[in-house]
């Protein structure tokens, strides 16, 4: 067990790795900072001075080079807008971002899991058509869709909560609610899917032939068979907290992670940007790990083929 | 001159139980000879975990040999997936335990019939449908049934689709793997007869595997008895289950019912056939056998012939 | 006395009939085989009695066993039952088991419902089941989970968690038919070995007229739908009279006697949603008349004690021995 958790850490830190690697050669070979930082109209000797204190007239991998080694003494650069540390600017904002995500992701199991659950009980009623609906609205409606929707319902027309802003909880219901929709529908798609199959298995035929109630057939025989694929889903879901609300935070003006993001792209934020990206892949990676070890935990023919003996 | 004739056959496999101990080497076949005639039917029994169906597949070449040597026709069989294997594969066909699986739901059944002509490219367009034409009376289909597609026929009807394909080059060899165990009793009957017949008529050679010693002793002409990838027995189809003599042989026919007799618990073979990757020592029976002598957890015993026509691998029985 | 009482028993999928009133009693103690070809309802009959059909199958008739009717009883009368007075236990074991719980919790699970067992007297009790059905090292295996076991262990511990509610009735679905030969017949001396030392009543359904033979009583042959013939074991696998349970014993191969060319049985089974007027099995009978295409025989008694469906049966007089059948 020992051995195959340090495995999959050595491959979690090589992933990232890939994925900062990709996003420095991508960045420096999108545009110049010092034109964007500066604006076109900047005279030469100033773009030259900002090119030479930021390392910009080095040779590629001399500056890839020195960031490698940033990354091994945990140094993450400076932002060159305000010149504080690029990595302190990311993580101050993650709370912000935390506090839509999380709760969208509970509102996504808490509602999501149950009705598919309940529409794979009572296949071709007419919740479970509803159901079914409203999936496949949830997950085929754009978040800025169905947030500009929202705003339009629910902020101008009636008034009820604010169009953005972080000022209060009554701010972070409709992006919480623009989040948690689509990821709702997924979930219910998923889990519907995955009782019914599990639901025709002969173990359950099994089960109720020993006079278990169907109550706890569905919870103690159905649900933890069903549960893998779920939690394949959830894991996925949880690999995005930080990073899946930058189109919400955009349209709510919720001053969160992605909206650092996309402010920083614009600006050829070098480092900031990267920092970003560095979280994000981390966080990707920390939950793909988690769910491999939840499978070990759920389902123990997986354990045998993924553990050591 | 024999058809087919193998010698010292093995092949083994490389399991991994985890992603972090070293494979394990898992003789499927271990040392295996045996010779068949033009025409012969010879049957290969044993329980799961035998190797009988890995020794069929190496007797078409489909599984190479990891040691040995097979002579098809009197020349060394050529390497899987050469011009002259593939050439040499219209003379030797084989025939699965489920039809639906082997045969592809989108062809209609004379198109699926007439494949193996048009893969080694014999015949005519119009003569290839000839001759699927009277493929499937030959087994037993009606012309009329050519445009139908696997889904329309019956379990029974779909492995006569599958014989005739086999039947389209006009074999000298026929493989059949279970061919008759997806199949109820009454139609089991049917194809049973069917696969006589086209031994009768065509001189086919066959190699018939199957766990039902019942069928097998019906179609085959001499019976080879595996146990852990080794044959431990080997005669005539009449000898074999009226007078087995290894005590394997003995424990396997005497599980069989016969219809209206009571079970016989006295007879029942005790324990599981074990993990192929564990191979007991010496005889790899010893641990199931009421005969277990203290040598017979030493020296592997030699198949050796006790009559003209018999083989056994059990010293304790030929002393 | 009379464990358990069918009486037209009906079973729909659909609205396409597929078992057609089946009347069947089952007495303590006793041994009843059901033999037929896939689709002759010889499962469904039983699934039906204890509701374990989907919810599309329309289901009448009546299932009596203490005292209530199981099919119009509804949940709660069921699962009284079932595991307790009657039990069950099916084909491929290997996916009859759950594969995310360890075996001794499954086999608990049924001690607690039917005999109120929990904590260390379950396990206990679960450990001599175990035993008891031939399970090595049972205190040990008790928590291994259903992939570390063969097919054939499995089955003996689905036996174990049937034992474990004490039931007057087994249900053994086809319980050998994917399992070895040697194994098969590992598996038939247990239950006849159980059922010896319990005392509990047994139904046998298989299509392996050997099988069926080597452990029961009495045997209802059944074609599509229908009971055709039923019989104690000795006169029937003596001289079956319905010509459908001869063509089945014809149509199998035997281990003796001289290799001759086998009887099938012509045609196939009919399809449920187009089954011939009369007698369903006239279409591939060699004795059929004109009458069976039009009229549908029903079960009578027989002089001889068993029960058949057919209005020219094999005569009483050519017995099936071993060598009449070749000669």
């Amino acid at each position: 067990m020992i051995s195959f958790v340090l495995i999959r850490l050595l491959r979690a830190v090589l992933t990232v790795l890939l994925v900062m690697t990709f996003a420095f050669f991508v960045l420096r070979l999108s545009g110049d900072p010092a034109l964007i930082m500066l604006g076109p109209d900047a005279p030469t000797e100033a773009v030259a001075a900002f090119r030479a204190a930021w390392g910009l007239d080095d040779p590629l991998w001399r500056q890839y080079l020195s960031y490698l080694h940033g990354i091994v003494t945990l140094d993450f650069g400076v932002s060159m807008r305000d010149r504080s540390p690029a990595l302190d600017l990311v993580l101050e904002r993650i709370p912000a971002t935390l506090a839509l995500t999380i709760p969208a992701l509970i509102l996504k199991v808490a509602i999501g899991i149950p009705a598919g659950v309940y529409a794979a009980l009572h296949r071709q009623s007419i919740a479970d058509r509803g159901v079914i609906l409203l999936s496949v609205m949830g997950f085929t409606l754009p978040s800025f869709v169905l947030g500009l929707l929202l705003v339009l319902v629910f902020a101008v027309q009636l008034g009820w909560f604010p169009s953005g802003g972080q000022d209060s909880w009554r701010h972070a219901v409709l992006p919480v609610l623009t989040l948690s929709i689509g990821g709702i529908g997924i979930l219910a798609r998923f889990s519907r899917s995955a009782m019914i199959e599990v639901l025709g298995q002969p173990y359950i035929r099994t089960a109720l032939a020993k006079g278990v109630s169907w109550r706890d057939v569905v919870w103690k025989h159905a649900l933890p068979n069903a549960s893998v694929p779920i939690v394949t889903i959830i894991g996925f879901m949880i690999g995005s907290l930080v990073a899946g609300a930058v189109v919400v935070e955009s349209i709510f003006s919720w001053p969160g992670v992605g909206r650092l993001l996309i402010v920083s792209v614009a600006n050829r934020d070098l480092a900031v940007v990267q920092a970003i990206l560095m979280v994000i892949a981390a966080t990707m990676v920390l939950a793909n790990l988690c769910v491999d070890i939840a499978y070990g935990l759920l389902d123990p023919r997986l354990r045998a083929r993924t553990t050591a003996a | 001159m024999m058809l087919l004739e193998a010698h010292g056959l093995v092949r083994t496999y490389l399991t991994r139980k985890s992603m972090f101990t070293p494979p394990e080497a898992v003789r499927a076949v271990d040392g295996v000879d045996l010779v068949l005639a033009p025409g012969e039917a010879l049957g290969l029994v044993g329980e799961s975990g035998s190797g009988k169906s890995t020794l069929g597949r190496m007797l078409l070449g489909i599984d190479p040999p990891d040691a040995g040597e097979i002579r098809f026709n009197g020349a060394p069989m050529p390497a899987l997936g050469t011009a002259s294997w593939r050439k040499l594969r219209a003379q030797m066909q084989m025939v699965f335990q489920d039809p639906l699986a082997a045969l592809d739901r989108r062809l209609p059944i004379a198109e699926q019939i007439a494949e193996p002509l048009a893969i080694h490219g014999i015949g005519t367009a119009s003569e290839r449908n000839d001759r699927a034409r009277s493929l499937m009376a030959q087994v037993g289909l009606r012309v009329d049934q050519a445009g139908r597609f696997p889904h329309e026929l019956s379990g029974g009807q779909r492995q006569r689709v599958v014989i005739a394909r086999a039947l389209a080059t006009s074999p000298r060899l026929l493989v059949c793997d279970e061919p008759v165990s997806a199949l109820d009793v009454s139609i089991q009957a049917q194809v049973v007869n069917l696969l006589r017949d086209l031994q009768d008529r065509h001189g086919i050679a066959m190699v018939f595997i199957s766990h039902d010693l019942k069928v097998v002793r019906n179609i085959c002409d001499r019976v080879a008895v595996m146990y852990l990838g080794r044959i431990v027995e080997e005669a005539s189809s009449d000898d074999i289950f009226s007078s087995p003599r290894h005590p394997y042989t003995r424990a396997l026919a005497a599980s069989v019912p016969i219809p209206g007799a009571r079970l016989d618990p006295s007879t029942l073979l005790q324990g599981e056939p074990p993990n192929p990757a564990r191979r007991p020592e010496g005889c790899a029976f010893h641990p199931r056998c009421t005969l277990m002598r203290p040598g017979c957890a030493g020296a592997v015993p030699r198949l050796l012939p006790t009559t003209p026509t018999r083989r056994s691998a059990c010293p304790v029985v030929a002393a | 006395m009379t464990l358990v009482r069918i009486r037209d028993l009906r079973v729909a999928f659909d609205g396409v009939p597929v078992l057609h009133g089946i009347n069947l009693d089952i007495s303590a103690g006793e041994t009843v085989g059901l033999v037929g070809e896939s689709g002759c309802g010889k499962s469904v009959t039983w699934l039906a009695a204890l509701g374990l059909l989907p919810a599309k199958a329309r289901i009448t008739g009546t299932v009596e066993t203490a005292g209530s009717d199981l099919v119009s009883g509804g949940r709660s009368v069921l699962e009284t039952i079932r595991g307790g007075r009657i039990a069950m236990i099916f084909q491929d074991p290997s996916s009859a088991l759950n594969p995310v719980r360890r075996v001794g919790q499954q086999i608990a699970e049924a001690l607690r419902l039917h005999r109120g067992l929990r904590g260390a007297a379950a396990r206990a009790e679960a450990i001599s089941l175990l035993d008891r059905v031939g399970i090595p090292d049972a205190a040990r295996r008790l928590d291994l989970y259903p992939h570390e076991f063969s097919g054939g262990q499995c089955q003996r511990v689905m036996i174990a968690m049937a034992l474990a509610g004490q039931p007057d009735l087994l249900i053994a679905d086809e319980p050998t038919t994917a399992l070895d030969a040697t194994i098969q017949a590992q598996i038939l001396a247990l239950l006849t070995e159980v059922q010896r030392e319990t005392g509990m009543a047994m139904v046998f359904i298989s299509h392996d007229l050997g099988a069926v033979g080597a452990v029961c009583d009495r045997v209802a042959v059944m074609y599509a739908g229908r009971i055709v013939e039923e019989a104690r074991r000795e006169p029937l696998f003596a001289a079956p009279r319905h010509p459908y349970t001869r063509g089945l014993f014809d149509a199998i191969p035997r281990l003796d006697g001289p290799r001759s060319r086998l009887v099938p049985i012509p045609g196939t089974v009919p399809d449920p949603k187009n089954t011939p007027a009369g007698c369903a099995f006239s279409p591939r009978c060699a004795r059929a008349t004109s009458l069976c295409a039009s009229e549908r025989p029903t079960l009578l008694p027989q002089s001889d004690g068993r029960a058949l469906a057919c209005f020219h049966p094999v005569p009483a007089a050519t017995l099936v021995s071993r060598e009449g059948v070749f000669a």
